[in-house]
């Protein structure tokens, strides 16, 4: 690639260095993201439109359409579809999210069966292939990063509050369904760009792991944003030279990574909040 | 005397109801809030107390009737139930800008105009019933609100908290302006505070002034049935009126009604 030598960035023709740049762009993304999965009690639902995006990957193949396009309509499609049911369908949250989940990764496996024209590395796309990840990808994952981190800076407000209490959100003006749409679609995105890393299976984690580890060492919602985005990062580089050094597949190595510093951040006795849970209200 | 020249009325609503799927929440409800009034809702659970306070505040949109709200008319709300979990990190201070930016000096000064300045550092999750609900006043106040709306604020709160609370209202009224409007089903306090007091069983049963209200035999029917637990007099001149605009019928209390009265 002509433009790649030209800005003299030999280090991208490292596939390792690669691997380390597109996992640090991620990571940043996916904490503060992952603080309201942790905080809306969303990792479930995450991780229904995670395995939704196999699903996508067969889409896309089918309808020669490209593949990062639609795993967020397919993760996107889920979402909408979530609410749709809950709105309307007897049956438990938890179901309806068990039903989804699992029948979109089912069918997502059946579709990549019948494609017999093209072959298809299905472990790289249930826990990822780090290691493939081509120049291209990167400018994805930093322009797609920016754009959802964009967002998420410019709905922080609205975002939180109703997260806190829709009720109280929107008695003061302010729109808690629309929030829960921008959230969604947030997600979808992280989803879709995460997936070539880490892979359908592995994808909350990066969302929820490195979030539920900063809120030890966080005082304030944003505090834990920024500490999950540097948990996620740290854990990246480590997991990915743990996976160099004892040759373990990378993408579960991060996650290995990542539930490595959990449960160091569990030992450290930093938090006076820690267990003092007073409930409020009735 | 509040003088009711027209541009204090901040909210009116006129014959204001709403149905959904075919139920109907609460009708027929009449209403104005001036600046510097308190408006109480009383009346049992599912009486429409919250519906009303949502068509007030703009959130539920009237399908009978009429709501006009003053143009640009500021909010300040106090929800009824607010438990923040554990896993979201919340000062006190952090919580104060929760739905707008406030400089530092207006977050020192309406803490301290709460009693609660020494907390502002606190995490939220570590705050008493009585503590959290004057921090939520407050959150509620720096907005400089023209309508704050209440909902239950005294839940939760022991005897002494509440008396308090019910002083700081006053307080807020006298040195605001706001006007405020009050959902409750504690009935005693209240009383002396409010301008008018609102009883709600899916319609208004009675209104006027706490005294007014308190001698009306509607009132005295449904806070009886929910004090004593049992009622015995057959007096059921509200309980028609139920029947005859419907309302009751549609929430699916028209069996419930007598057996309602004769079981409690």
């Amino acid at each position: 690639m002509a433009w790649c030598l030209k800005l003299g960035c030999a280090m991208f023709g490292d596939y390792f260095t690669r691997a380390l740049i597109a996992g640090v762009g991620l990571a940043l993304v996916a904490g503060p993201l992952g603080c309201f999965v942790v905080w809306r009690r969303m990792a479930y639902f995450g991780d229904t439109m995670a395995h939704s995006a196999l699903l996508g990957v067969a889409l896309s193949i089918i309808l020669s359409m490209n593949m990062t396009l639609g795993v967020f309509a397919v993760a996107a499609l889920v979402a909408g579809a979530l609410i749709v049911l809950q709105r309307q369908a007897s049956l438990s949250t938890d179901a309806l999210l068990g039903i989804l989940s699992h029948s979109t990764l089912a069918v997502g496996l059946v579709l990549v069966g019948f494609l017999t024209t093209v072959r298809i590395d299905l472990m790289g796309f249930l826990f990822g292939d780090i290691l493939a990840v081509s120049v291209e990808d990167i400018v994805i994952i930093y322009g797609g990063g920016v754009g959802i981190l964009a967002i998420l800076i410019l709905a922080w407000r609205p975002l939180l509050a109703s997260t806190v209490s829709p009720e109280l959100a929107e008695a003061e003006g302010l729109r808690p369904e629309a929030s829960r749409l921008v959230l969604m679609i947030l997600m979808a995105s992280v989803i879709a760009i995460a997936m070539k890393l880490v892979g359908v299976l592995l994808i909350t984690s990066l969302l929820i792991i490195p979030a539920a580890t900063a809120r030890r060492l966080s005082a304030t919602p944003e505090a834990m944003a920024a500490v999950a985005a540097v948990l996620g990062a740290v854990a990246v580089v480590g997991g990915l030279f743990g996976s160099r050094t004892w040759d373990t597949a990378s993408g579960p190595s991060i996650v290995v990574m990542a539930l490595v510093i959990f449960l160091v951040s569990l030992a450290v006795p930093v938090s006076r909040l820690f267990g003092r849970r007073v409930p409020h209200g009735t | 005397m509040n003088a009711v020249v027209p541009k204090d009325i901040l909210i009116t609503l006129s014959n204001a109801g709403v149905t959904r799927g075919g139920r109907t929440l609460v009708n027929g409800v009449d209403l104005t809030i001036a600046r510097g009034e308190i408006v109480t809702l009383i009346g049992p659970n599912g009486s429409g107390k919250s519906t009303t306070a949502k068509l007030a505040t703009g959130v539920l949109k009237p399908t009978m009737g009429s709501v006009t709200r003053l143009p640009g008319l500021r909010i300040g709300y106090v929800p009824q139930k607010l438990s923040i979990d554990w896993t979201l990190p919340l000062t006190v201070e952090r919580l104060m800008t929760l739905t707008g930016r406030h400089t530092p000096e207006a977050i020192d000064a309406t803490l301290e105009a709460v009693g609660a300045a020494r907390l502002r550092k606190a995490a939220v999750q570590e705050l008493s019933g009585g503590e959290f609900q004057r921090v939520l006043f407050a959150r509620a106040m720096i907005r400089k609100p023209d309508l704050l709306v209440l909902d239950e604020p005294v839940q939760g709160v022991d005897f002494s908290g509440e008396v308090a609370l019910y002083e700081l209202v006053r307080q807020i009224r006298d040195t605001t302006r706001s006007g405020i409007l009050m959902i409750s089903h504690d009935l005693h306090v209240v009383m002396a505070e409010t301008d008018t007091v609102i009883c709600l069983n899916g319609h208004v049963c009675c209104r006027g002034t706490p005294s007014a209200v308190k001698r009306s035999p509607e009132y005295l029917k449904l806070f009886g049935e929910r004090a004593a637990g049992s009622l015995a007099i057959y007096e059921h001149h509200h309980d028609h009126e139920h029947h005859d605009d419907g309302c009751v019928v549609a929430e699916g209390h028209e069996h419930g009604h007598e057996g309602h009265d004769h079981g409690h």
